[in-house]
């Protein structure tokens, strides 16, 4: 079937910047790199690469040993609150090195995501929709990659670092190049050094081949499957190319000892080393926090891993000036119960719990929505994955009320009745 | 002593708090039971009359709870890493010395023989030893890699032992501050892979009354951390070789912890659980793994105290209810 999602215009090949940044202007709606704005489009183009930073929390952080402390109250477990660098804004005891960096970033205490179970949970807080059965929805990374990848750009535009075992970032209707590329256990992925005893002019003469006869094949039966399978060669290539990119040894010792030599702060430091490659989304995994049992402990074991190395990447971004177009989210698929159970632990709860965003054009140090005293409903502005998803992506300048263009359909970027939390935005 | 009757343990008290307790003590005198609780007071009991005092100072919860040999002072260490002393006896305690002894929670305390000398350790991977008459520091024990969940010192050479989140075991000569024997109770610690922490710790030490036993009890078979999947026990070590004499675990094997541990002047242990399980009193004796009773509780226990007249245990319940219970049959 001959392939209708590109029509091969000059629209067509603009670079998917030209979405970015004029979202909330309004305009004139065009079809441009596969995506459908109602802006205009040389205005919109930003000088600046965006990028996106997200860090997920797996099995559920607990609000109340993080973002959104309630000590003193029945609820309020052993750990007391502790200032932060922005006066009256008050979080975990066990976040000291983070507490020096809110002035950089905003709170969100007042997620009502009606969800306990990890897996939808988890579908939900990332694509940003109600879950479905029976229907995908890309995931941030992939709907950030289509809308923010450069044309021509030499690496993944949506990648995924964690530990070792399974889990990825779905494209759905995008299209596999927008599926996530995986960096088990940080490392690069697989098969992207040339294996010795391929010489690179034997490797050339072979792909020249490959070329010369997907060509032909294209010029008569192109779909979008072909060209996402011919997408994968090119990338492939290119990414052989700048494979240094994920070699974190790469990076100074001096940053190695600041990020820490364990798991997540070298984890931390390959995403700062993939974010200045302007790589436009990046996810790091941190497991884990389902902490049904001895939460009190485990907080302590999981936040002291996570503190230092994810304060010391905001703190790098800023320094570098790369915060300001980098979007930074912290999330997980639900919060914790603010009841205590029998074992010292807390259970799953998605009524009344936290985000942390940063960057772009959040409002730093702003603290959105509010909780009652005990932590056990939100009283105040509430919101859902919906709203955090439109707000990460217009806070990287994507107009989230537009569409993406696949194979001639038209799909929403973000759930059409939800909107960012407009006074989070700069 | 009137006979005991393990098997026929019942609850002769219940005393009442509005938090879920998570420590209990008797005081050498008999006349107390000293509690902790998910809230920042140390509660005083009367034991006959049900009188409940609060003594306020810590900013956490507490765990620890020590005393003079004598009952007169009694020693409060708090999840806010701050020990307080109190008149144990005054009619409103105040607290009579209060410092910030460790970064992080403090999990224990234990006073030598003499009363002298106040050890306390804690998150902070540090066992340290205080003056009593003035707060001061006296030393500062360095070596566990992990938090330091108890200690205690030893009923007649006045030596200090240790153990850690990993089971590391370490006996101290106090005055040097060196190590003098490093022993091993891994059973009760484990790095569950999958959900990438550890869990483990001496949730409660004992010797035996001649010294020549050291008791560790925590959870053991842990196959999910973080859903307390795994068994109560109580590892026995021989102090003599640092060797194990036996492990003790539930016939039945249930999901919990054994939160305490106590050696009767009969020479029988009593064991603690709380868990998924439940919460449950074991009696074990000599090298049987196995126990030779059980008595089933009305709620997850979290702490055990034996009574100086070792006819009554105090039990922590996660219920807000500190139970007393009688070792014999309920009187006719």
């Amino acid at each position: 079937m001959r392939c209708q999602y590109d029509c091969g215009s000059n629209e067509h090949r603009l670079s998917r910047r030209t979405l970015l940044g004029g979202g909330l202007i309004g305009g004139v709606t065009l079809g441009l790199g596969g995506l459908v704005t109602r802006t205009g489009v040389a205005e919109q183009v930003k000088s600046k690469q965006q990028r996106i930073l997200n860090i997920f929390l797996h099995g559920g952080v607990s609000q109340l040993e993080t973002w959104d402390p309630k000590p003193n109250t029945d609820t309020g477990g052993p750990f007391r609150s502790i200032p932060t660098s922005v006066p009256g804004m008050h979080i975990c005891e066990l976040l000291p090195y983070t507490a020096q960096q809110m002035h950089r970033l905003a709170i969100v205490r007042s997620l009502n995501t009606k969800q306990g179970d990890h897996g939808i949970g988890t579908i939900e807080m990332t694509t940003g929709r109600k879950n479905m059965p029976g229907t995908t929805y890309p995931h941030l990374g992939a709907a950030a990659a289509k809308a923010l990848t450069p044309e021509h750009f030499p690496l993944p535009g949506h990648i995924l670092v964690r530990s070792a075992g399974p889990g990825s970032g779905q494209a759905a209707y995008l299209g596999p190049k927008y599926a996530s590329v995986n960096l088990a256990d940080g490392k690069p992925p697989e098969n992207s050094v040339r294996p010795q005893n391929l010489p690179s002019e034997v490797s050339a003469r072979r792909n020249d081949f490959r070329r010369k006869v997907n060509d032909r094949f294209a010029g008569r039966r192109r779909t979008a499957d072909t060209d996402a399978y011919t997408f994968s060669y090119d990338q492939a290539e290119q990414l052989m190319a700048r494979a240094d990119v994920f070699d974190v040894s790469k990076e100074p010792e001096a940053d190695h000892e600041r990020y820490g030599r364990h798991e997540f702060g070298q984890h931390c430091l390959l995403a700062r080393r993939l974010l200045e490659a302007d790589v436009p989304f990046v996810q790091i995994n941190h497991s884990n926090y389902d902490t049904h049992f001895e939460n009190f402990d485990y907080h302590i074991e999981q936040l002291g891993e996570f503190d230092k190395p994810f304060a010391t990447l905001v703190a790098d971004l800023a320094d570098r000036g790369l915060l300001e177009s980098t979007t930074i989210c912290v999330m997980s698929e639900f919060g914790r119960t603010p009841r205590i159970n029998k074992t010292y632990g807390r259970d799953h709860w998605g009524n009344a719990w936290s985000v942390v965003l940063g960057g772009g054009r959040i409002q730093p140090g702003a603290i959105i929505g509010k909780t009652n005293d005990n932590g056990t409903a939100v009283v105040d502005r509430e919101v859902d994955h919906g709203h955090i998803f439109h707000t990460i992506l217009q806070s990287a300048g994507v107009d989230t009320r537009a569409e993406f263009e696949v194979g001639g359909r038209h799909f929403p970027i973000a759930d059409p009745a939800k909107d960012a939390i407009r006074e989070l935005l700069a | 002593m009137n006979a005991v009757e393990p098997d026929k343990t019942h609850v002769a008290k219940e005393l009442k708090h509005d938090r879920p307790l998570t420590a209990c003590r008797f005081d050498p005198t008999g006349k107390y039971a000293f509690t902790g609780a998910e809230d920042n007071f140390v509660v005083r009991w009367d034991l006959e009359s049900g009188a409940a005092t609060k003594l306020e100072g810590h900013d956490s919860w507490v765990r620890a709870i020590a005393f003079s040999p004598s009952g007169e002072t009694v020693y409060s260490g708090g999840y806010d890493g701050r020990i307080m002393s109190w008149s144990a006896a005054a009619e409103k305690p105040e607290p009579v010395l209060r410092y910030d002894a460790h970064l992080g929670w403090i999990r224990a305390l234990a006073v030598s023989l003499d009363g002298s000398r106040l050890a306390s350790c804690g998150n902070d991977n540090l066992v340290k030893l205080w003056d009593t008459a003035d707060g001061k520091l006296v030393s500062e024990f360095r070596g566990h890699e992990s938090h330091v969940y108890n200690l205690l010192f030893h009923p007649s050479d006045g030596s200090l032992v240790s153990c850690d989140l990993k089971g590391n075991v370490k006996h101290w000569d106090v005055a040097t501050g060196n190590v003098t024997r490093e022993f091993t109770a891994s059973a009760l610690h484990i790095y569950d892979k999958t959900f990438r922490a550890d869990i483990g710790g001496a949730r409660g030490m004992a010797f035996s009354r001649d010294g020549k036993q050291l008791a560790l009890s925590g959870i053991t078979n842990c196959t999910n951390a973080f859903a307390g999947v795994g068994n109560p026990a109580v590892l026995v070590l021989d102090w003599e070789s640092g060797k194990l004499a036996v492990q003790y675990e539930g016939k039945e094997k249930i999901n919990g912890v054994a939160w305490g541990v106590r050696q009767h002047p009969e020479g029988f242990w009593i064991g603690l659980s709380g868990g998924g399980g439940g919460g449950w009193l074991y009696f074990w004796k000599e090298a049987a793994a196995e126990e030779f009773a059980k008595v089933k509780l009305p709620d997850s226990g979290r702490d055990l105290d034996l009574h100086p007249d070792s006819l009554r245990v105090a039990i922590a319940h996660a219920d807000k209810t500190l139970r007393i219970c009688e070792l014999r049959a309920k009187p006719a």
